[in-house]
């Protein structure tokens, strides 16, 4: 039963949304929209699911001492101080008249301050450190080693200064539809559309493929096992 | 190794301190000054360029010193770039502009606060172009930050015009629905039923009494769509469960890297406009008039971009050198 339930389930709600996607009338509409309702409380669920299992993980870091304890404490710490302070103002602003969210961006709102002066420039901090590896990345490893790679090369040059306002700077003596603005956004609009065009085909039929394998229960790498 | 670290993080340091206390606000460089800069480091790519041939190659801390300089030096340079606006990102103002005072806009804010260096300039841009033009916002996010990213943009827009604080009305004017687990299949129930998935807004006022969303039952109810999105659930998402089923006018605000798996839709009328990184926010900026961080950004972008390509050109001259250097042997 712990294998048919699954794929009874997962055959019933995938046939529904087939048929309701080319039927959307009564009764096919109102199980979608019951599906649509369950996946919403379901994927709530995963959420805390997510987190409680972070917690899991950092706590016995924590108590194995193993070498990246203090990371998993900071974890534990951070989780604990934004998750009190989330409910504490989301409680205290519903009570409030007029009532306040603990998403505004208005002072006195602590969660709202530990969002915006640490979590978004810790984050954002993060990822503008990409900028300085793709550059280093790219000085080492971006070589016009045969004919592809020039192509690809002097294509990604075309793009990078033409999606810049620089690239007009440079090309400003050439006619209008020549200067590398122009050059970029038909690189992108022909050769890139056209190349995610194709991939995207490639995906969908091969989503499609698999989708209708797990609905008819030939593909069970999803229950696990086997 | 450690000694040099603790002394560069003290300089930073001092630097910052420098840059807060003694130097003049706002820092600017005079056009001649910003030129010198230029040649200069034109002049040391040129040296490191000559060094490479010779064999002595650049190690990777002078690269992050190179995109370092690029990214920050032109916060302080007084060089206006013109901005070029592409066609995607002026079909996307063009479905703003030919909303009528009093339409009703959904506005998804599907990323969170690392796309936000790229995504919330447009988002701002946006947000005080509905409001000065007496657009209604529905905000709404399937990503747990994007709400409060709105609120950002939403206080940017009170900030920069003070008196829309007192034009402006929450549950008249804009209203923020909060975030909703669910991904695509949120997006496909708001097909049936806005209040199914949003039964009340971020301050637990219940859907049926907030005025802007009375009348509002479903996409049928909104005149049009802008999504900003870092990735999934996000445009492809909207693109598939709204706009290809109920028939959806969408426009969208996406990172850089995801820009170029939207084109396909953009192409095929499935999209009406695309905004793409920073470039597409600066576009944006300039199209609706409000010029801000984009405007300014763009010019690191810009300078950023010429830095990485002038180091790939001399990597390239490297492998070029030992390329014949193992011929000749």
């Amino acid at each position: 039963m712990r294998r048919e339930i699954p794929i009874a389930i997962t055959f019933i709600v995938g046939t529904v949304f087939i048929i309701a996607y080319f039927i959307p009338h009564y009764p096919f509409n109102q199980f979608e929209n019951w599906f649509n309702d369950w996946f919403a409380i379901v994927a709530a669920f995963a959420i805390w699911l997510g987190a409680l299992n972070l917690l899991k993980i950092s706590a016995i870091k924590i108590f194995l001492k193993k070498t990246d304890q203090l990371h998993a404490a900071l974890i534990i710490i951070s989780f604990l101080v934004m998750i009190f302070y989330g409910f504490y103002n989301g409680f205290s602003g519903i009570m409030a008249n007029p009532p306040y969210s603990y998403r505004d961006p208005a002072p006195g709102i602590n969660f709202s301050w530990l969002y915006d002066y640490v979590y978004s420039s810790l984050s954002a901090t993060m990822f503008a450190l990409l900028a300085f590896f793709v550059a280093s990345a790219s000085y080492r490893a971006f070589r016009a080693r045969n004919f592809e790679a020039t192509l690809l090369l002097v294509a990604g040059f075309l793009v990078m200064l033409g999606r810049v306002p620089v690239g007009d700077l440079i090309t400003q003596w050439l006619p209008r539809d020549y200067q590398l603005s122009q050059l970029a956004n038909w690189i992108m609009n022909i050769l890139n559309t056209a190349g995610q065009r194709a991939i995207m085909i490639g995906i969908a039929l091969g989503l499609v493929s698999t989708s209708l394998r797990i609905i008819l229960g030939l593909e069970r790498a999803y229950l696990g096992g086997d | 190794m450690r000694t040099r670290e603790i002394i560069a993080f003290f300089a930073l340091i001092a630097l910052i301190l420098l840059a807060k206390y003694v130097l003049p606000h706002p820092m600017q460089f005079s056009p001649t000054l910003s030129l010198i800069i230029i040649i200069l480091l034109s002049l040391t790519f040129i040296i490191i360029g000559v060094l490479t041939l010779q064999g002595k190659f650049v190690e990777r801390r002078i690269v992050f010193i190179y995109v370092g300089a690029a990214l920050t030096l032109p916060f302080f340079m007084q060089i206006e770039l013109e901005v070029p606006i592409s066609p995607e990102v002026q079909s996307a103002y063009d479905q703003i502009e030919s909303l009528n005072p009093g339409s009703k806009i959904l506005a998804a804010f599907d990323y969170d606060p690392p796309s936000a260096p790229e995504l919330q300039p447009m988002a701002d841009a946006f947000m005080k172009y509905c409001f000065h033009k007496g657009i209604k916002v529905i905000i709404m996010g399937l990503w747990p930050q994007g709400p409060q990213q709105a609120g950002q943009s939403v206080e940017a827009a009170f900030e920069d015009d003070p008196a829309l604080r007192d034009k402006i009305r929450y549950g008249v004017d804009y209203v923020n629905l909060g975030f909703q687990s669910g991904n695509e299949f949120v997006i496909l129930r708001m097909g049936e039923s806005f209040k199914a998935m949003f039964p009340a807004d971020i301050y637990g006022t219940p859907y049926d009494s907030i005025p802007i969303l009375r009348n509002v039952k479903n996409y049928s109810n909104i005149d049009y769509c802008m999504n900003f999105s870092a990735g999934k659930p996000g445009t492809q998402e909207w693109v598939q469960g709204a706009v290809d089923r109920f028939g959806l006018k969408l426009s969208a605000g996406n990172t850089a890297v995801q820009a170029p798996m939207i084109y396909p839709y953009l192409q095929a009328g499935q999209l009406d406009g695309l905004m793409g990184g920073m470039a597409g926010a600066a576009e944006f900026e300039k199209l609706t008039g409000y010029k801000d961080k984009a405007t300014t950004f763009i010019k690191s972008q810009s300078f950023a971009h010429i830095v990485v390509i002038v180091f790939i050109i001399i990597g390239n001259m490297a492998f070029l050198r030992g390329k014949t250097e193992r011929k000749v042997k």
